[in-house]
């Protein structure tokens, strides 16, 4: 495989696209949004449970490329027991890695396991993929029941 | 494997390799790979014979149409009057005076829409269109709906992907006023049986248009023989520029249509009292045209001419079921759209593997197809796929070039096992 392919399907994305963290809907969250690439037809739904300001629960359904499944899989392990205020921290730290915004190298390693979705930024057709979870979770959280459309 | 080898000997006299010659981008590499170009339902490359002539426009009678009486806007105007002669040939249309310039089969498509459907139609009457719309043949209609309280009639298709004529029979009803169906599948590749379509619905009084923007590439359309009211086709999906599309229609219908935007070109006189329309034509040609555009698909006719629809159309269907046997053979694909009558379209989607992650593995391959829902979103909720992947083969494409597809699919399936 080319090395710049290798780089945005890296191990863990695919492991992540074939056995998704928290893919199921919770019963009772008490956060919710749907969110929808009109351009290639991806939906997802998130579900969460925050209380006092701390994401207790959050998992997702739907269907989508092996980058935004992976992606969604990984922002809900990642954000699972953060703070509101720090899940919206690492969703911008995180788009402008896949943007080819983020600069040094130590804000990269803040990211942990999301530097995997660095290669993102050589795919400008493939951002909103990586970024619709991210998008959706903002928000639920901000409890806005709309569907979010990367097209707005 | 037999009888490949002797379709091969059967499309002897189609050079595809000479053809190949004639379209300098298949000379490009894509990630240092040679250009695999199979998006052609989506725009077709372009002969150089089409960027000359348009480049010469530029470079040597570049001028307005229709208005100087110097030397250049002369040249300028007859070579834009001659695309219409030709395209009037290429349909078989019975005058210039049918061929109305657009930008593209959209356009063609929202002029009937909002001219003659604003004129002619009224509260509860309904128009007929089928499941395998593009977008652009439904959104109009859902406009026009909305704002004449009118009901759109969905034909619907069976799970190969062929129309339910029978269904369409019984939409059909005084209440009906307009047909508008597509001619050939841009997402299934169906070719649609339109001649029935179009006797039924004049049997019935009511006109039919039809979308011929993946029909006029791939097979010879006579819109006399079709006895169709309108058709609507592009010129960038016959291998002519973007941004330029024809809207055939029957001279007695649109010589009793409004217009459709006002402007220069398209009045006799103007008073700011009362403003008279210019004949047919250029009633429907408001402002100055896509001269260089239109130049173009003249050039494009040409082209597509010299090599002939009969050669194109048995080699791309060669190319087709050729295409199709060999992806069969690819593990967990399946084939989206199996109509008996089809063009070369080939719409799949894997078990395991999304459409996108497909089109990004085979652009690593110098493969370019289209992944999406091809602007047919209710075709992707008919079959539950939120997308597909679709390859679309035109004439200059090879039996190689499907190997190549097929090999590289293979490997996708390795990576995402």
């Amino acid at each position: 495989m080319d090395q710049e392919l290798r780089e945005l399907y890296q191990q863990v994305i695919l492991d992540h696209n074939k056995s998704p963290r928290n893919f199921r809907k919770i019963e009772h969250a008490n956060h919710f949004a749907e969110g929808y690439n009109p351009l290639c037809g991806d939906k997802i739904d998130i579900y969460a449970t925050v209380e006092d300001g701390v994401i207790k629960d959050i998992s997702f359904m739907g269907s989508g490329c092996a980058i935004s499944k992976a992606s969604a899989s990984l922002m809900s392990s990642l954000i699972k027991g953060k703070s509101e205020a720090e899940a919206k921290e690492i969703f911008e730290k995180f788009h402008d890695l896949i943007t080819g915004k983020l600069g040094e190298n130590p804000s990269i390693e803040e990211l942990g396991k999301l530097a995997v979705f660095e290669g993102v930024k050589e795919f400008p057709a493939r951002v909103k993929c990586a970024s619709l979870a991210w998008h959706t979770m903002i928000s639920a959280l901000r409890k806005e029941n709309d569907v979010v459309s990367t097209e707005k | 494997m037999n009888h490949i080898e002797v379709n091969t000997s059967k499309a002897s006299t189609f050079d595809v390799e000479k053809i190949r010659k004639d379209f300098p981008i298949l000379n490009k590499m894509v990630r240092n790979k040679p250009l695999i170009y199979l998006d052609n339902a989506a725009t077709t490359q372009k002969p150089l014979s089409v960027i000359n002539k348009i480049s010469e426009y530029y470079s040597l009678y570049n001028s307005n149409v229709h208005r100087g009486v110097h030397s250049l806007s002369e040249a300028a105007t007859k070579a834009y009057e001659d695309s219409r002669t030709k395209i009037k040939n290429f349909l078989n249309a019975s005058s210039e005076r049918e061929i109305i310039f657009t930008r593209g089969t959209t356009e063609s498509i929202n002029l009937v829409a909002y001219s003659y459907g604003r004129k002619f139609l009224s509260e509860g009457d309904e128009i007929i269109i089928s499941a395998m719309e593009h977008h652009s043949n439904i959104v109009p209609w859902q406009l026009l709906a909305e704002e004449k309280k009118l009901k759109l009639k969905v034909i619907p298709i069976n799970d190969k992907g062929e129309l339910l004529l029978d269904e369409f029979d019984k939409l059909l009803s005084p209440k009906t006023k307009l047909v508008s169906i597509v001619y050939i599948s841009n997402s299934l590749g169906t070719i649609n049986p339109i001649e029935y379509i179009i006797k039924k619905a004049h049997e019935n009084g009511t006109p039919v248009l039809i979308d011929a923007a993946q029909a006029v590439n791939h097979i010879t359309v006579d819109v006399q023989k079709l006895d169709c009211d309108f058709l609507a086709f592009s010129g960038h999906k016959l291998f002519g520029p973007t941004g330029i599309g024809v809207l055939y229609g029957k001279e007695k219908l649109l010589e009793k249509m409004p217009p459709f935007q006002g402007g220069g070109d398209m009045i006799e006189s103007v008073t700011f009292d009362k403003t008279t329309y210019n004949a047919l034509p250029y009633k429907f040609e408001a402002g100055t045209p896509n001269i260089a555009g239109t130049i173009g698909l003249g050039a494009a006719i040409d082209y597509v001419q010299s090599i002939g629809f009969e050669n194109i159309f048995s080699y791309e269907l060669e190319l087709l079921r050729y295409a199709e046997e060999k992806i069969r053979e690819v593990k967990g694909i399946r084939i989206i759209g199996e109509a008996e009558n089809k063009a070369s379209v080939l719409s799949f989607v894997f078990d395991e593997v999304h459409p996108h992650d497909v089109g990004t593995f085979l652009d690593f391959e110098g493969i370019a197809i289209r992944t999406g829902h091809h602007c047919t979103q209710p075709i992707m909720k008919r079959y539950s796929v939120p997308a597909t992947s679709r390859a679309s083969f035109a004439f200059y494409n090879t039996k190689e070039e499907v190997d190549v597809l097929v090999s590289s699919l293979k490997k996708i399936i390795e990576v995402f096992k």
